[in-house]
C-alpha cells in the first residue's frame, strides 16, 4: 500500500508552483501553541473545578455557586465519602474482581494469540473474527440471557453466599474475562505476528513442545505488551459500570464505580460529597495513567499499527 | 508493506503436533472459546430467540411470533426517540468529535514544543470512566450551582442544561466527547509517526501543500487506523449508557436503546421478551459495522 501511495504521489502533476521549499516542522508557531494551550485548559478544567468543589462545604457553594471564592476549604468531603459510604470496602472489592480478571484474561488472550499467529493452526483467522467480534458487540445485547443463567447456576455457599452465580464476584469476574478477551487477543495476535519466527523455529528443532515454546518462549519477549495491555485492562475493569450494576444486588458487594452512585441521596444530592467520591474514584487510574503512561498508550496504539 | 512479510504457512501446516501438544492446544484454546460461547456468542443467540417471546422471566415462555417488534415500532414511545439519540451520538462523535481528534494529532505531531504535556493533558480524560464523567458534568452544567451558570450569572432565570430534554442531550454529547476526542486523538499520534517521512518529502518536492499532502498523501496510508478509529467511533455511540443513566438513569430527553433494554430487564415489570426485541434491534445495527470491519481486517491479514 505505502508503495502504491508514493507512485501516485510521484506521479500527480504538482497542483502549485514547484519552485516552493518543502516545509519543515517550524517551532514556537504562536497560534498553535495559543490554541494547543486552550484545549488543554479546557480539558482539565472540569477536573480541577471537581476536585475544587469537593473541598468546599456545600452552604457556600449553593449561595455562591462553584465558580467563587473560597471561604473555607477543607478535605472533611473525603473523610466522609472514605469513611462513611464506605469507600474502602468498596475499592477492594474492585481489586476483587479485577485483579483476578485482567491475569486470566491476559493468560488466556495470550495463548489464543499464540496458537493463530505463531503456530499457524488451520482456522487461526476465523477463530481471531470469533473472539474480536464478541468484544465489540454492545454489552446490552447480552445482558438479558446472562442475567437469566446466572440465576439459575448454584453455587455452594463457599463460592458464594447468595448461593447463586447471580450476585457473586465470579458472575462479574467471568463475564469480564469474556469479554475482554476480543481486544487481548487483536493487540497481541498484532505483536506477535511482529516476533522473529527465527527463536521458534530453533526452539523446535531443540524439540520444544507447543506449551514450551508459548511459555518459556513467546511470553517473555511480550513482557512489553502485556504490561501495556494489563495497564489498559486494569482501568477498563477499573471503570466498568454496567455488569455490577446488574449482577450485583447486594450493595455491600459492589465495586467502586458502581458504588458512586450510592453517594447520591433519595431526595437531596449533596454534590460536594459526590465530587470527592468521584475524585476518589478517579484517583486510581488517573495515577495508574501518570506513571504507566508509556505502557497506557502503547497498548492502545499495539492494536492499530502493525508493529 | 506486503513485500516485507513474506507468507510461510505453508511449510508450518506440514508439522505434526505430539500428543501432549494436542492436549495443550486443546485445553487452552477450548476454555477460551467455551467462555465466549457461552457468555457472549450464546446469550447473543438467546436474545434473538427471547425476542420473539413474551417472559416476564419466572413464569412460562410464550411464544408471541413479532409481536415485540410491532409494539416497539408502534406502541413504545420511547423507542423512536432512543433511536434517534442513538444516531444523533454516531453523527456527533463521527462527525465532529473524531475529526477533532484527528486535527489536534495532526497539530501535535508537527512537532510542537511541550508536545508531551498537550499529549497527556488531552488523553487524562479517557483513562476516566464515563460514569465518572457523567458525575463531573452534573458539577460543571448543574443549574443553581453548575461552574457554567455562575459564569453567565444567570440566577434568576437559570438554563437547566441537563434537566431540559431540549438541549441536555448535547450537553451529554459534549461530554462524552471530553473522552473520545483524547482517545482518537493517541490513535492517529501513532499512526502518524509510522508515516514514512519521504513520503511526507516525495509530495513536497512535487509542490504539495501541506494541507494536500495531508489529505492526498498522509491520510491514506493512514487506513488501518482510520477503520479502528471508525469502529471504536460507531462502537461507543451504540454502547453509550453509563454516562446517561449517572445523570438522570436515561429518562427526559436521554433514552437511549441501551438504556431501554437495561429498563425493560432489571425494571419493576420486568418485560424480557420486549427487552430482548431491543437488544436485536441494537444487536442487528451494530453487526452491520463489525462486518465491515472484520472484512477490512481480513484482506489486511490476506496482505501480510
Amino acid at each position: 500500500m505505502t508503495a502504491e501511495t508514493r507512485t501516485d504521489a510521484l506521479t500527480r502533476p504538482a497542483a502549485t508552483a514547484p519552485a516552493r521549499a518543502p516545509h519543515k516542522p517550524r517551532r514556537g508557531r504562536f497560534g498553535v501553541h495559543l490554541f494547543l494551550t486552550a484545549v488543554s485548559l479546557a480539558f482539565l478544567a472540569p477536573l480541577l473545578l471537581a476536585v475544587y468543589a469537593s473541598l468546599r462545604p456545600y452552604e457556600e457553594t449553593a449561595q455562591h455557586g462553584y465558580f467563587s471564592w473560597p471561604k473555607r476549604l477543607s478535605l472533611d468531603y473525603y473523610r466522609e465519602a472514605y469513611t462513611e459510604s464506605g469507600m474502602g470496602k468498596y475499592f477492594i472489592n474492585t481489586l476483587l474482581i479485577a485483579v483476578p480478571g485482567v491475569i486470566i484474561t491476559l493468560f488466556l488472550a495470550a495463548f489464543v494469540a499464540f496458537a493463530v499467529s505463531r503456530l499457524r493452526i488451520r482456522g487461526g483467522i476465523v477463530l481471531l473474527m470469533f473472539f474480536t467480534a464478541g468484544n465489540l458487540l454492545p454489552q446490552q445485547v447480552i445482558v438479558t440471557p446472562l442475567y437469566v443463567l446466572f440465576n439459575r447456576i448454584p453455587l455452594p455457599w463457599w463460592m458464594s453466599d447468595s448461593l447463586k452465580m447471580y450476585d457473586s464476584y465470579w458472575a462479574v469476574i467471568i463475564v469480564n474475562i469474556a469479554f475482554q478477551l476480543g481486544f487481548c487477543v487483536f493487540v497481541l495476535a498484532n505483536f506477535m505476528r511482529t516476533l522473529p519466527q527465527e527463536i521458534l523455529e530453533s526452539a523446535i528443532v531443540d524439540g520444544a513442545g507447543v506449551w514450551t515454546q508459548f511459555w518459556r518462549i513467546t511470553l517473555p519477549l511480550c513482557r512489553p505488551a502485556l504490561a501495556a495491555l494489563g495497564t489498559l485492562e486494569f482501568t477498563w475493569i477499573y471503570n466498568d459500570f454496567l455488569w455490577a450494576l446488574i449482577f450485583i444486588s447486594n450493595p455491600d458487594k459492589l465495586p467502586i464505580t458502581s458504588s458512586l452512585n450510592n453517594l447520591r441521596g433519595q431526595f437531596f444530592t449533596d454534590y460536594n460529597l459526590l465530587a470527592a467520591g468521584s475524585v476518589l474514584v478517579a484517583l486510581p487510574t488517573i495515577l495508574v495513567f501518570l506513571l504507566l503512561q508509556r505502557h497506557f498508550i502503547a497498548g492502545l496504539t499495539l492494536g492499530s499499527t502493525k508493529g | 508493506m506486503a513485500l516485507t512479510f513474506p507468507r510461510r504457512a505453508g511449510r508450518r501446516r506440514l508439522r505434526r503436533f505430539t500428543r501432549r501438544d494436542v492436549v495443550v492446544l486443546g485445553v487452552l484454546l477450548g476454555i477460551p472459546i467455551l467462555l465466549d460461547i457461552v457468555i457472549i456468542w450464546g446469550p447473543t443467540l438467546a436474545s434473538i430467540g427471547l425476542s420473539f417471546t413474551a417472559w416476564d422471566g419466572i413464569g412460562d415462555i410464550h411464544w408471541v411470533g413479532g409481536d415485540n417488534y410491532k409494539n416497539l415500532v408502534d406502541n413504545y414511545p420511547a423507542f423512536w426517540p432512543a433511536v434517534r439519540h442513538n444516531v444523533l451520538w454516531l453523527l456527533f462523535l463521527g462527525l465532529i468529535a473524531t475529526p477533532f481528534g484527528l486535527f489536534l494529532a495532526v497539530l501535535i505531531d508537527r512537532g510542537v514544543r511541550f508536545s508531551r504535556f498537550y499529549q497527556s493533558t488531552l488523553y487524562m480524560p479517557v483513562v476516566l470512566s464515563l460514569a465518572v464523567v457523567g458525575f463531573i458534568a452534573q458539577l460543571v452544567l448543574g443549574t443553581d450551582q453548575g461552574a457554567i451558570n455562575t459564569i453567565l450569572a444567570n440566577r434568576d432565570d437559570p438554563i437547566d442544561w441537563l434537566g431540559d430534554s431540549s438541549i441536555n442531550l448535547w450537553m451529554i454529547m459534549i461530554a462524552a466527547s471530553w473522552r473520545h476526542v483524547g482517545y482518537v486523538m493517541i490513535l492517529y499520534l501513532a499512526g502518524l509517526k509510522s508515516v514514512d517521512p519521504e513520503l511526507k518529502e516525495a509530495a513536497a518536492i512535487d509542490g504539495a501543500n501541506a494541507r494536500q499532502t495531508f489529505f492526498r498523501v498522509v491520510f491514506p496510508t493512514l487506513r488501518p487506523v482510520n477503520v479502528i478509529v471508525g469502529v471504536i467511533t460507531v462502537i461507543e455511540a451504540l454502547r453509550a449508557f453509563d454516562i446517561v443513566y449517572a445523570v438522570n438513569k436515561g429518562r427526559n430527553g436521554l433514552e437511549l436503546l441501551s438504556v431501554l433494554i437495561t429498563d425493560n430487564i432489571i425494571g419493576e415489570a420486568s418485560r424480557i421478551g420486549f427487552g430482548s426485541a431491543i437488544a436485536v434491534v441494537l444487536l442487528t445495527v451494530s453487526l452491520g459495522f463489525i462486518v465491515t470491519f472484520l472484512v477490512q481486517e481480513l484482506r489486511g491479514a490476506r496482505d501480510r
